[in-house]
């Protein structure tokens, strides 16, 4: 038997069950894995991902790039190894097989080569330091759970994942429009949320101050189960920033969707939360009154939820109102229901370790694929691709000795051919130019410093 | 920097090109001595009366003008070259004095980063973006086309922040959003396509916060240079001159009488009921008393009592005719005659000594059994609502004066107690007590001849 044959019987072993020639039951575990990374996992393209161009040929490219950037595997039976680096494609790959991660971390590019840290911490100048990182960004939809009545903790369904598409769209367009990024890369998380990776290469140098204004420039929802007031927003009028993310996104979702959805008015426990955030006590009553007068009577056909929310908005945003505090009392409503809630740790330090987009979620054996920002609101994660279906439909392909693109028969070919038009074949041609220019710059400047 | 007795030899290669300087570094230029000194003084009127309108609270309009008045009165001079060096001598000279300890060198920093404010804000802009560029502040000046297209965001940000858009902070500089992270964490910053719209106040204080931060280190190093070496090197020559400028009071000295000629002894009872300050009032209630004051006291009421147009036989007359109870005329000749003439300038080296002003007083601490000093600083406040009560101070006031004595405003104490006293304004402020004796006395004057 040659290797191939027997590899590939050895594969119909594992698939096989009988009675069903294709099905492949539910499940996560290394078999199903040693397939997903065998056949499906895109080694190559994550590869030319993180050369960032330098895999090249052109005499500007740092040969050392890729072999300074920190990967971690989770292994079975939780074992954790980090500072896993590798020099090329080939090794990259190898590994991920041979081991079979549960979890791929990708971590900063550093200033050497991982492997060697423990060499350059000797000489006690700190020369092992993350140089290049991209900017990270990672929401989680446990961090809205009082806000969502339908799911809890883990548990994540259509009614509230649309929190989670909101969340790309302020982040998004403020990355591009206010920051001026270009490379960006939305990605499942797998099971509740959502993670985002900022390629530019400005981005990658942003130094820790640098990241931390960032995160803090998104922060306005400040709070956790202690605290009252978590969204504070003073001032005659909202930042342009606030302002545009509200106007264009969250006050339309809050009224048309999670406030009927949710049904944030509909029963005094659910109400009373909102009436909490009145700083007014007088107006709070008055609407508490009329709420509770309303309980069994229904004036209109229209959803409970959107009348009362008409009449709350009513009292506070009349003329009549001076308080300070209830100037922006509609949008701090509106606002911490639905801003975003980003990790800010996450986002702060170059060294923190993501996981990598097309790992598989041990939990839910669902692929963590790239998610499109202008077309989020069609992104359903209930029907993200699991690993047992990839399995089950490259079955059903039957075996081919074409061992290329196999993702392509298979629900992952979609995600395959977003993730390279969509965010890597533009990022490349970027890098390229930034890596030619840089290069030329460098010659003209040795040009320059050589006549005197 | 050189300092030679001999003529100063201006070189003209050592021209300065932003006008406002940096002092960055100390310039090879040669002073003269009397330079050395003169100069340092110019410049500590002007930081000293900065430091007086800081206190008096005056609105930034008016320190602008106040800044603006002083420098053109202490260091104008028609040639730029002349100013500019006096500029940078007399600051570096005044580091020197000021190095010494933290409270003084907490002091002149606050003052030379707010003159620092002010004459930078009054440059040109072609002024201003030398100087960022000197702080390596890579800003660009908006256009006004590109202005008036963002005019309602930037608005629309000042608002956001409690501001308005003034016609005078229409200028705004495009900075990469990663030079201003405080400004885009507070999102106190328009950002578009990774350019922050920085207004001119916030450029201000950007650039204010380098020179405070390069200034307070450099007067550490200072004070190592003077405390190592130049102290030593030069306690014949400059060292003199250092260690009295902190202390040198800058207004008149009050030796010679002024408009009210003299006072004999019959008018000084009456005159200290009316006229003295706290201070002397206390000293000469004290003498009265006691028949007797210690050093300090005799010192501080003596030179007052010279000021306010005591002849030196008079004063002899009353001092022996205090202390007559407890020190006989033979006793008293012998030992306290000699230190009364030599104030008046009639012994020894013939200095005619100066009444002390406020600033010297309040630095001065009372110990057991003196009673000189500022008593707004080291009475209790049991015994100085009594004594101001005994004034005649209304309640009303008195609270105010405590009020300013809490906050260690011990001169503007006292410029409240005259103005309750007089029951008219005192808008310079007292300064020094012959200053508070001669406006009493104005005062006085003006209302008897209204109402004879």
């Amino acid at each position: 038997m040659t290797k191939e044959e027997a590899d590939n019987g050895r594969d119909d072993m594992v698939i096989d069950v009988p009675g069903q020639a294709n099905a492949v039951p539910d499940g996560f575990n290394a078999n199903y894995l040693r397939i997903y990374y065998g056949k499906l996992f895109p080694h190559a393209d994550m590869f030319k991902w993180m050369s960032y161009g330098n895999d090249g040929k052109h005499p500007g490219c740092d040969k050392s790039y890729f072999g300074r950037r920190e990967f971690s595997f989770t292994l079975e039976n939780d074992i954790y190894i980090r500072f896993q680096s590798f020099n090329s494609v080939t090794e990259l790959e190898n590994s991920i097989k041979e081991k079979c991660p549960f979890k791929i971390d990708i971590g900063p590019v550093y200033s050497v080569d991982p492997a060697k840290r423990h060499a350059y911490a000797q000489s006690g100048n700190n020369v092992f330091t993350p140089v290049e990182r991209e900017l990270v960004f990672d929401i989680d939809i446990s961090d809205y759970d009082d806000v969502r009545y339908c799911c809890t903790g883990a548990d994540v369904c259509l009614e509230c994942w649309p929190l989670m598409t909101i969340a790309i769209k302020v982040i998004d367009t403020s990355l591009r429009d206010d920051f001026g990024f270009n490379h960006i890369l939305w990605v499942y998380s797998g099971r509740r949320g959502v993670h985002c990776w900022v390629c530019d290469g400005k981005a990658r140098r942003l130094t820790n101050e640098q990241r931390a204004a960032i995160a803090d420039y998104f922060h306005v929802y400040k709070g956790n189960e202690n605290s009252q007031k978590k969204i504070s927003l003073p001032g005659l009028v909202l930042h342009p920033f606030l302002a545009r993310s509200y106007t264009e996104v969250l006050k339309g979702f809050f009224e048309a969707k999670l406030l009927p959805n949710q049904n944030l008015l509909a029963s005094e426990e659910r109400y009373e939360k909102i009436l909490e955030m009145i700083p007014d006590a007088s107006v709070a009553s008055e609407l508490r009154r009329r709420w509770q007068e309303n309980k069994r009577a229904s004036m209109s056909k229209d959803d409970i939820n959107i009348v009362r929310w008409e009449q709350l908005k009513s009292i506070l945003q009349s003329g009549k109102q001076k308080m300070q505090g209830l100037r922006r009392c509609v949008e701090e409503i509106v606002f911490s229901y639905t801003y975003p809630r980003l990790d800010m740790e996450v986002s702060r330090h170059m060294n923190h370790l993501l996981k990598a987009p097309f790992c598989v979620h041990p939990k839910t054996g669902r692929v963590c694929v790239p998610i499109d920002p202008n077309n989020c609101d069609e992104f359903d994660p209930t029907t993200v691709p699991t690993l047992s279906q990839l399995l089950e439909e490259l079955n059903r392909g039957g075996l081919r000795q074409d061992a290329e693109n196999e993702w392509d028969r298979t629900s992952l070919g979609e995600s395959v051919a977003f993730f390279r038009t969509s965010f890597l074949q533009p990022l490349l041609k970027s890098c390229k130019e930034e890596i030619e220019n840089s290069y030329n710059a460098k010659l003209q400047q040795s040009k320059n410093d050589l006549s005197w | 920097m050189e300092v030679v007795q001999s003529q100063r030899k201006s070189s003209s290669n050592n021209v300065i090109v932003s006008i406002l300087p940096l002092y960055r570094s100390a310039p090879p230029l040669e002073v003269r001595l009397e330079d050395f000194e003169f100069f340092a003084i110019d410049r500590l009127r002007v930081l000293k009366g900065l430091s007086d309108g800081l206190c008096r609270g005056k609105k930034p309009e008016e320190m602008e003008k106040l800044v603006l008045d002083l420098w053109k009165a202490n260091m104008r001079h028609p040639q730029a070259v002349e100013e500019v060096n006096k500029d940078i001598i007399s600051h570096f000279v005044l580091r020197l004095v000021y190095c010494r300890t933290e409270e003084l060198r907490k002091w002149f920093l606050s003052m030379e980063t707010t003159l620092f404010r002010h004459r930078f804000r009054w440059g040109s802009s072609e002024a201003q973006r030398a100087l960022m560029s000197e702080f390596k502040l890579p800003y660009k000046a908006v256009s006004n086309a590109e202005f008036e297209s963002l005019k309602d965001k930037l608005g629309q940000v000042a608002r956001s922040m409690g501001q308005t858009l003034a016609a005078a902070d229409a200028i705004f500089y495009k900075v990469p959003f990663e030079e201003v992270p405080d400004l885009v964490a507070g999102r106190r910053v328009f950002i578009h396509k990774g350019h922050a719209y920085v207004a001119i106040n916030q450029v201000v204080s950007l650039v204010v916060t380098q020179f405070r931060s390069y200034l307070s280190k450099a007067l550490i190093l200072t004070n190592r240079k003077w405390t190592s070496t130049i102290r030593e090197q030069e306690k014949d020559r400059l060292t003199p001159i250092v260690e009295a400028l902190c202390t040198s009071y800058l207004g008149p000295d009050y030796s010679q009488q002024q408009e009210f000629g003299e006072i004999s002894i019959k008018d000084i009872d009456q005159v200290a009921k009316t006229s003295f300050p706290l201070c002397m009032r206390h000293l000469f209630e004290k003498v009265k008393e006691d028949h007797h004051l210690k050093h300090g006291g005799r010192m501080q009421l003596g030179l007052f009592l010279k000021g306010v147009g005591l002849k030196l036989d008079d004063a002899l007359a009353f001092w022996k005719a205090e202390f007559a109870p407890k020190v006989s005329a033979e006793r008293f000749d012998k030992e306290y005659a000699y230190n009364i003439r030599h104030n008046y300038g009639r012994e020894g080296k013939r200095t005619d000594y100066t009444p002390y002003s406020c600033q010297k007083i309040i630095s001065v601490t009372p110990g057991i059994g003196d009673h000189h000093g500022c008593p707004y600083r080291h009475f209790s406040e049991e015994n100085l609502r009594a004594a101001l009560v005994r004034m005649g101070v209304s309640s009303r006031a008195v609270e105010d004066v405590m009020d300013k004595v809490h906050n260690r405003h011990y001169q503007l104490a006292c410029t409240l107690t005259f103005e309750a006293v007089h029951g008219s304004s005192c808008d310079a402020g007292i300064n020094h007590p012959n200053q508070y004796f001669i406006d009493s006395q104005r005062v006085l004057q003006s209302k008897n001849g209204s109402v004879a």
